[in-house]
């Protein structure tokens, strides 16, 4: 019997080699989605956890991984609906002049918090949305398997969360 | 247009939002899902609660039964 039967059949050897295998993985894509570090290891445990509960539902014929993803990332919306964590920006301490470029005027640095502040205030399901293909410029096939919808309706959340953040921006003074 | 508001938007995004410089994990998660699964199996499920309550429930509603439960155990 292969791996994935046998963790189909409840049995915690097999969970735990799966788990070994993809724990990376899922923290990995959560990451991109939360942006935290401590949220996204807490949410890869919820994950496996929700992953091991519903072991009886797993089809063995189909990939545990984009299973697993699409679990981290109802997951990981949920904990955007959640938590209005505070953005951090880049640069926010003394400024470090890496690649020999000025440092940030207060202007800018003004501009960049309108544009966290505005992006956090988007809808969880928008935000992921422009976080994956707008931030990490993840292919909108790999999204939709992840969100479990069409390619088109991942562009169609990407068009809105674009509208909407010009919106906002206007509101908050800034004209992207 | 809409093409060109998209890219505008992106570059002011990854400008904006604080890039991930750690991707990786950093240790093995497997100790606190195994803690979590012990957790889960200690705690008694929902449907054993509400068995003891229609006991409770029985019992009041019907304390003659009480001394005839305890001589049969």
């Amino acid at each position: 019997m292969e791996l994935l039967e046998h963790f189909a059949l409840g049995d915690l050897e097999a969970f735990e080699t799966l788990f070994r295998e993809f724990q990376g993985q899922v923290y990995a894509w959560i990451l991109c989605i939360v942006r935290d570090p401590g949220s996204a290891e807490d949410l890869t445990v919820e994950t496996f956890w929700r992953v091991y509960r519903a072991h009886t539902r797993f089809d063995t014929t189909r990939g545990f991984g984009a299973w697993a993803r699409r679990i981290a990332t109802n997951i990981a919306l949920d904990h955007l609906k959640a938590v209005r964590r505070e953005v951090s920006l880049p640069q926010d301490g003394p400024t470090e002049s890496g690649g020999g470029s000025p440092p940030d005027s207060t202007a800018q640095r003004d501009i960049r918090s309108a544009i966290a502040r505005a992006f956090r205030k988007l809808p969880a399901r928008l935000q992921a949305v422009a976080t994956l293909a707008l931030i990490e410029e993840r292919p909108y096939a790999e999204i939709a398997e992840a969100l479990g919808i069409s390619v088109a309706a991942v562009k169609s959340r990407e068009f809105r969360a674009v509208r909407l953040l010009r919106e906002k921006l206007r509101r908050l003074g800034v004209e992207p | 247009m809409r093409e060109q508001s998209r890219e505008e938007l992106r570059k002011l995004l990854q400008s904006a939002i604080e890039p991930l410089e750690e991707r990786e994990l950093k240790q093995d998660l497997w100790p606190r899902m195994l803690r979590r699964l012990e957790q889960q199996s200690i705690r008694p499920p929902w449907f054993d609660w509400a068995l003891v309550a229609l006991v409770l429930i029985w019992f009041l509603l019907f304390p003659e039964v009480i001394p005839g439960l305890l001589y049969q155990l």
